[in-house]
Order: structure tokens, then C-alpha cells, then sequence
């Protein structure tokens, strides 16, 4: 596909920038979202706890892990090993970000410790600092989207679209998400963890920090003492080559769509996916609904997306529809500097809450 | 001697519940544990200025809705990050089927 050059400066997306004090100026930060109406008794039975789904799932990905992992050891050095290889870096490098994801809602299980144990064993396997990212990504629901104020923007405009084609095989994610954890297993933190990390937090984010890189560095190693590579195909490797699923379903969740909005149906993307993807990503295809309530766990996504779909963008059908729409935003947001992937709400829906947010920045008709 | 208000009647608020409630240009949160004692607490959330009625009441404590920061509704304490600072609560109470408070 050729892509034309863009025609405008790359925005600021610091957290410590003008955009910073542009977003808070315009009431976009820490502001009221739109929310459809779901009644207090059915939002109660959605958000309702339980361990089962969770550990049924869980008690499914360690085995599963278990059992790829030792084939692709027993059958190291044969091409009966690639399969073997393929699933288990998926399980681990993929599946980890939902289970960190929501595991760190403290949403999957309705036992505490089962989903600060699983949280922190994802958030090793994504190489993310479990401190630090619950912070990011309660900033992340706090404003989403908002430039200047959510550090978690996967696409930022212009899209670079070769450095997001990259992202597929964890590059450079998985040196820059290393390079993270060693500052601050030394104890540093950058400008933007400063403005969303509180000081009291710090010490834990050093402790974890430093156990991480302990484990990745003895899996490096483990492999130069026994020249081999199979420790570093089962620690850490994976979040290179088994990482394209979880970047595949991650870049459409708001990938083309509004920017400085706060009504979620204009900057988040529902996609109907086959319950293998859904499975590996615990059901986050329901992006608008988990982010208008995210206090409802994964396993009961569908039964609110059934609920409140009438008051929604119609879903896209397919991951493959979805690309499709996404990648015409994507090249015709390197040209176009306000455009945004608007989706036509259906005639049951409330209409969207413009007017919440600066009706100039984004325009209601971004296209031509 | 503290001065109770009337919130509602004991069953407009369900057993392991919680209902918004606004008084004299502030908010509150006034919930109903599993047998139904009554307590009060702040309305919005110590972290970002939400409303906890529209969290989740579970055992003693109340989920905030936006980043499930938790708190001991009897106790005001918080629980959970990223909610760091406590709740005020304030006294509450049956009276003939009517719920008060005193805040
Ligand atoms: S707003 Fe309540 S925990 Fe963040």
C-alpha cells in the first residue's frame, strides 16, 4: 500500500506538556462521561463476583502453558516443535495483557488474592511494572484518549504506520517496556510516571521492578551457560514472537477513532471476534461497554452488550472488518489532521454527547 | 445532639445496597449492609470525585465504579488502591421504617 507523507506535526503526547494544560483547560480532564442507561438491579447482577469463570480459565492457561511449553522443550530441535512454540507464545505473550488487564480491574475473581496473583504474574510475562501500570491505567479510564493525559495511547497521530506494523513482533515494546523496568528497579522514574504514580507508591514499584529483572536476567543467563536458547524461548522471548495477538485485538480497541472526546461510543471499538480470540482476550472485544463500565468483570460483557447495543455504534461484524475501517482512518489520519472514524449510531441510540466536549477541536463531520 | 435528616424509607435501599443522596448542596452515601443495619458515608470517591452509588456494595465494602478503588463503608477506611485517603462516614439510622442521618 503506498502511504503518503504527513502533512502536519506530530502531537504531544507527554503528560507534561502544553496538551496537558490544553486538556485541562477545555474540562477534559477528570471530566463526566456519557454513559447509556442500564437500571441499578441489572447493573448489580452484571457487576456481581464470582471465582468460577476466572478459575476455570486461569487453571485452562497454566496447563496449557505447561503443556506447550514442555512439548516445545521435548521436541527442541525438530519442526514437530514449531506448533508447540506458536501456542505457547501466545499464551504468554499475548494472553498476559488481558490477564493483567483484568486482573489489575481487580474484576476476574471475586477472591482478592487470586487476582493480585494473577496480576502480577501477567504483568511479568508483559514486562510491564504491576505499580506503575495500575496507575497508567487507571488514568487510562480516568481520561481516555485525552492527549496530554492518558499515557496508554497505542496510536498516536500522525499513525506511524511501519512503527505500528512492528508493535506485532514486540518491537521496540519489548526493549522500551525493559528499559522501564530496569530505570526503575534502579529506582528512577520518568516525568510521566511522576504525574501518575503518587510518591508512597514508588517503594513497591522498585521491589517488583527489581524481581522482574532478576527473572529475565537469569533466563538470559541460563541460556549462555547451557548455549542454548530454550530458557529465553519460555521467559521473555515470548513477548516477541507469541505477541501479535494481543496487538492484533490491542490497536483496534481505539485505533482511528476520536480523540479529546468523552462519550466512549466515539472513541472505543466493539468487534464480534470467534471465541478463540476472545478467549485469549478475556472478552475485551466489548471495548465501549468495558469502558463505560468497567467495573463489570469479562465473563459478563456479552450480557451487557446485548443490554445496551440499541444505544451503541452497530459492532463490527468481523476482526477483518474491523481492520478494514481502521486501516482507511489510519492512512487518511497521516494526511488529515482533525479526522476521526465516526460511526452512525442507530435510530434507538441517544445521540453523542458533543456537547461535553469542544464541538471546534473535533468536528462533528470529519468527513468529507 | 446531632441533627438526623430523613433520607427514605428503610426499603427504597436493598440489602447490600447503596443509594445516592443529596443534602444541603452535598452528597452522600447511604447504604443498607445484609441485615440490614444502615450507615453513611462522602458520596464521591476520595480518588476522583465519583459517585459511589453507582459502585458495588460487597460484604463491607463499596467498589468505586470507575477504578474499583474500595472502602470499608462502617469504617470510611480505604481499602484498595487507587483509593489512598478514607471516607468520612457519618451516623445513621431506623426509625419507624424511615432511614436518617445525621451529617
Ligand atoms: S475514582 Fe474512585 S477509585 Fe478512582
Amino acid at each position: 500500500m503506498a502511504l503518503a507523507g504527513t502533512t502536519y506535526p506530530k502531537r504531544d503526547y507527554s503528560l507534561t506538556g502544553p496538551e496537558r494544560e490544553r486538556a485541562i483547560a477545555r474540562g477534559l480532564a477528570s471530566a463526566e462521561w456519557y454513559h447509556s442507561d442500564v437500571p441499578r438491579k441489572e447493573m448489580k447482577t452484571l457487576m456481581k463476583r464470582s471465582d468460577g469463570p476466572a478459575l476455570r480459565d486461569t487453571v485452562l492457561w497454566l496447563a496449557l502453558l505447561a503443556a506447550t511449553g514442555a512439548g516445545g522443550v521435548a521436541l527442541w530441535g525438530s519442526w514437530w516443535a514449531v506448533p508447540f512454540w506458536l501456542a505457547y507464545g501466545v499464551l504468554y505473550g499475548s494472553a498476559c495483557d488481558s490477564r493483567w488487564h483484568e486482573c489489575g480491574h481487580g474484576t476476574a475473581f471475586r477472591t482478592d488474592w487470586m487476582n493480585d496473583w494473577v496480576y502480577i504474574l501477567a504483568s511479568f510475562m508483559v514486562m510491564r511494572n504491576p505499580v506503575s501500570w495500575r496507575w497508567s491505567h487507571a488514568r487510562h479510564h480516568t481520561d481516555t484518549i485525552i492527549v496530554g493525559r492518558d499515557p496508554e495511547i497505542a496510536v498516536m497521530r500522525p499513525p506511524e504506520i511501519a512503527r505500528t506494523a512492528l508493535a506485532f513482533i514486540g518491537l521496540p515494546d519489548v526493549f522500551r517496556h525493559f528499559a522501564v523496568l530496569w530505570r526503575n528497579a534502579l529506582g528512577r522514574f520518568g516525568p510521566d510516571e511522576r504525574d501518575y504514580i503518587p510518591e508512597a507508591e514508588r517503594p513497591r514499584a522498585i521491589f517488583w521492578a527489581r524481581i522482574f529483572v532478576a527473572i529475565h536476567l537469569a533466563a538470559v543467563l541460563a541460556a549462555l551457560l547451557s548455549w542454548s536458547l530454550i530458557p529465553l524461548m519460555l521467559v521473555g522471548g515470548p513477548r516477541i514472537y507469541g505477541t501479535w495477538h494481543m496487538v492484533l485485538t490491542g490497536l483496534l480497541q481505539h485505533g482511528g477513532l476520536a480523540e479529546d472526546v468523552l462519550d466512549h461510543r466515539l472513541n472505543s471499538r466493539t468487534v464480534l471476534m470467534n471465541p478463540v480470540s476472545r478467549w485469549i482476550y478475556w472478552n475485551m472485544n466489548y471495548h465501549v461497554e468495558h469502558h463505560m463500565f468497567p467495573m463489570v468483570p469479562y465473563h459478563a460483557l456479552p450480557r451487557l452488550h446485548a443490554l445496551i447495543r440499541h444505544d451503541l455504534p452497530p459492532a463490527n461484524r468481523s476482526m477483518a472488518e474491523a481492520y478494514g475501517e481502521m486501516i482507511r482512518a489510519l492512512v487518511r489520519q497521516r494526511r488529515e489532521k482533525g479526522y476521526y472514524l465516526r460511526r452512525t449510531l442507530p435510530p434507538t441510540a441517544r445521540p453523542y454527547r458533543e456537547d461535553l466536549h469542544d464541538d471546534a477541536s473535533v468536528p462533528r463531520t470529519p468527513a468529507a | 445532639m446531632p441533627d438526623w435528616v430523613d433520607v427514605c424509607a428503610e426499603d427504597e435501599i436493598e440489602e447490600e445496597d447503596v443509594i445516592r443522596f443529596d443534602h444541603d448542596g452535598r452528597t452522600f452515601a447511604v447504604y443498607r449492609d445484609e441485615t440490614g443495619a444502615v450507615f453513611c458515608t462522602d458520596g464521591l470517591c476520595t480518588h476522583e470525585q465519583v459517585h459511589l452509588a453507582d459502585g458495588l456494595v460487597l460484604d463491607d465494602t463499596i467498589e468505586c465504579p470507575r477504578h474499583n478503588g474500595r472502602f470499608n463503608y462502617k469504617t470510611g477506611a480505604a481499602l484498595r488502591t487507587p483509593a489512598c485517603v478514607a471516607l468520612a462516614t457519618y451516623p445513621a439510622r431506623i426509625v419507624a421504617g424511615r432511614i436518617e442521618v445525621a451529617v
